[in-house]
């Protein structure tokens, strides 16, 4: 077959890779804790208010410098951001702190009078308080955590432990990257995310199941050879599958963040990066990885 | 050979038929497509497979879909709040929003309980919420009236209100009643306002029960009644009118406000174009695959294909028939998982291919092709089952119907990789397609 570029050999530079793509998240998470936050957090993790205006116009910086002024004559306080948003920057979007209803009442009165709009061109309008955002990263939490140790103990219980520790670690290495991508693209971070990390969670550990699958498979067929070279024959056995399960996904995600609207695009973004992910660690870190835990495991054991 | 072109023909037609189904729909009485109804007529239809379009029966469309609201609120406990009534209380709660929207015409709208200190409530096609944000979560005004509108009794004055059943002084058999028992104070101003209101004989002998201004129980008052409880008999009670009842007398000494924590409303605008564009994405995406299958595959690529196909078709029946509510992440997830529908095909697809340059028959490799593919496919899919089961048990709204849709996607292409795939391979080998490279090998 065609020369083959050994995978298991060069762990190394693999992770290394991985390490300096997760770093920007994981920096980015554990700064969390100390008050720093480098993340977008939406209204939803962060509570506050958030109001999207169809203007009719272009939103231009002087209509943006407007309705903030306008924003702060009305409610008494600043808003937080006041940014143009749609295709074609018709929209004006306004963020604050949470404010009360009557509070929000009156802004949208005054932007109805002012700009001689309607309840129509109140495209979105949405407040959340900081007790529910708060549950809300806490669900989170609980989410990512609960999943990652039941899908542990299944495969654990499917293969062994060492594999479940490296599908984890590929897990863990692939949201990381999601992270990385929700800081360094400033993209919102909200209830979508859940939604997007959960998909990649299982999505990421159904290819490094692949490779361990024929890994199983192969050992059995064959009790001589060593561990590495089984693994690294299995990793190229199942790379076409790998590569082409990659490209269908991608086929229609990516069809939703070219066409999609705004939102979606947001939502869509960090799922393809996933993806890329999952298939990289999937390639190049699952099998080291069983690997390199077979080869600590054994030795504590000898 | 007869036998096979006879079952490839039936499962196709099974498919074009449950295609047919989906669009349309399967209703009783009537038949395929729901049938328009003239307005006094009050035939039941009943709706045993949803048309995809049917949101009244079927698929429902989130409110970032068409349009709306969605208000959350939230009890701010008072200190000393005993935490043992806080789920009564919240369901009494939520009795009266219920009734206060029907009050204002709002008859679309739900209102859920969430977690255990939350109500939210949906309400479509609401574009400025502000003002039912405002009323919505006040609390209730009960008041006693007599027939002239002079108030006798407020909430103040109920201890508490409860559904019962069984017999009472003045009824024969059993039915169902709902008992109020007053305060101290209430038992002295409701046997005033029985004196009053029994002493009338111009037929106006009535004690009107309102709150917020519209009035929920009018029952007649025949004599003076002084005890500690009264007991309000409607004659045609039913568990669930007299529970309903008693909660929304209950709502008159609510122990806590509520506090809007979360509204979210969306303009219909916004909502038709996400679902517009992410469907024409849908299909372009799903023209991918399939050239994509196709061209890499071939023949197994075609069968892949017409799987897909019956996966939608499966899909859109099954959603249809849980009524599964969908939004923006939900469509995001249908997409998904038509891209990872593939993967079992692949998976297997890509054994056969090993089978044949190992030099096996076509026969052959497809039988041990499926045979060894099945562990990574059932192992591969589980695991991302776990993710939609612990969103499912954990998440909230917009979550809920994407864990759905992920999950039912899941189980779906794993029935149709593993049964159609290898019916239509098995014809396909049946028809004498026996080239490898055919396969793809």
């Amino acid at each position: 077959m065609n020369p083959k570029f050994p995978v298991l050999k060069n762990f190394k530079i693999f992770g290394i890779i991985s390490v300096l793509l997760c770093a920007v998240g994981l920096v980015g998470l554990l700064a969390l804790p100390f008050g720093v936050n480098l993340f977008n957090l939406d209204i939803d993790f962060a509570g506050g208010t958030e109001m999207e205006f169809n203007m009719k116009q272009t939103v231009t910086q002087d209509i943006q410098n407007e309705v903030g002024a306008l924003f702060a004559e009305t409610t008494g306080q600043s808003a937080s951001s006041v940014t143009s948003a749609g295709d074609n920057n018709q929209q004006v979007l306004i963020r604050s702190k949470s404010i009360d209803s009557e509070t929000r009442s009156k802004v949208i009165e005054a932007m109805k009078s002012k700009y001689s709009l309607t309840d129509d061109d109140l495209y979105a309008n949405e407040d959340v308080s900081a007790s529910v955002g708060n549950d809300l990263k806490a669900a989170a939490f609980i989410c990512a955590i609960v999943a990652i140790i039941l899908m542990m103990i299944y495969i654990t219980f499917r293969f062994e432990l060492t594999s479940g520790m490296a599908a984890v670690c590929c897990l863990v290495h692939d949201l990381l990257i999601m992270l990385s991508c929700y800081i360094i693209f400033q993209l919102p971070l909200n209830t979508n995310f859940i939604a997007a990390a959960l998909t990649i969670l299982g999505y990421s550990i159904n290819a490094s199941i692949i490779v361990f699958d024929r890994i199983r498979e192969n050992l059995r067929a064959a009790r001589k050879e060593p561990f590495e070279e089984i693994a690294e024959r299995s990793v190229w056995q199942t790379m076409g599958r790998t590569i082409n399960t990659t490209l269908t996904t991608l086929f229609t995600i990516g069809m939703i963040f070219i066409l999609g609207v705004s939102s979606l695009k947001e939502f869509t973004l960090p799922l393809i990066i996933g993806i890329l992910a999952g298939a990289y660690s999937s390639i190049f870190l699952s099998a080291s990885l069983w690997n390199f835990f077979r080869k600590v495991f054994r030795k504590k054991h000898a | 050979m007869k036998k096979s072109v006879i079952s490839f023909i039936a499962v196709m037609l099974v498919i074009v038929f449950l295609g047919v189904t989906a669009i349309t729909g399967l209703y009783i009485p009537g038949g395929f497509s729901k049938p328009e109804l003239a307005e006094d007529d009050t035939t039941q239809v009943r709706a045993l497979i949803p048309a995809v379009t049917d949101s009244e029966n079927g698929i429902r469309l989130g409110l970032d879909l068409v349009g709306g609201s969605s208000i959350t609120y939230e009890a701010v406990l008072p200190e000393g709040y005993d935490h043992a009534n806080l789920a009564d209380d919240m369901k009494i709660a939520q009795s009266m929003i219920r009734q206060r929207l029907t009050n204002k015409g709002f008859t679309e709208a739900t209102v859920a309980l969430r977690d255990e200190n939350r109500i939210t409530v949906e309400i479509p096609e609401i574009t400025n919420p502000e003002e039912a944000v405002q009323t919505l979560g006040t609390t209730a005004q009960l008041t006693f009236v007599d027939a002239d509108g002079k108030e006798w009794l407020t909430g103040k004055d109920i201890e508490r209100a409860t559904a019962m059943y069984g017999k009472t002084n003045s009824s024969l058999g059993s039915s169902y009643y709902v008992q109020i028992e007053f305060t101290d104070e209430g038992v002295k101003k409701f046997s005033e306002a029985t004196a009053s209101i029994a002493a009338r004989t111009d037929g106006t002998n009535v004690l009107g029960i309102i709150m917020d201004n519209s009035v929920i129980s009018m029952p007649t008052v025949s004599s003076q009644l002084n005890e500690k409880t009264c007991v309000i008999e409607g004659g045609n009670f039913t568990n669930e009118s007299a529970n309903e009842l008693a909660d929304l007398i209950n709502v008159g000494q609510m122990p806590f406000d509520l506090k809007q924590a979360e509204l979210r409303s969306v303009g219909p605008q916004l909502g038709a174009n996400a679902m517009r564009t992410s469907l024409i994405a849908g299909l372009i995406g799903i023209m991918l695959v399939c050239l994509f299958m196709l061209i890499v595959y071939r023949i197994p690529g075609l069968v892949a294909c017409m799987a897909l196909g019956f996966y939608i078709v499966i899909e859109c029946i099954i959603f249809s028939w849980v009524r599964v509510n969908l939004s923006l992440p939900g469509i995001a997830g249908i997409i998904l998982s038509i891209g990872m529908a593939v993967d079992a095909n692949v998976v297997i697809f890509e054994r056969i291919k090993e089978e044949l340059r190992a030099g096996k028959t076509v026969k052959s490799a497809i039988d041990s092709g499926f045979k060894r593919a099945f562990s990574a496919i059932l192992d591969s899919n589980v695991t991302t089952l776990i993710a939609a089961a612990v969103l499912l048990w954990k998440g909230t709204g917009t979550i809920v119907g994407f864990a759905t849709t992920l999950g039912i996607g899941v189980l779906v292409s794993m029935f149709t990789a593993l049964t159609i795939t290898h019916f239509l391979l098995n014809r396909m080998v049946d028809f004498h397609i026996r080239n490898p490279k055919a396969y793809g090998a």
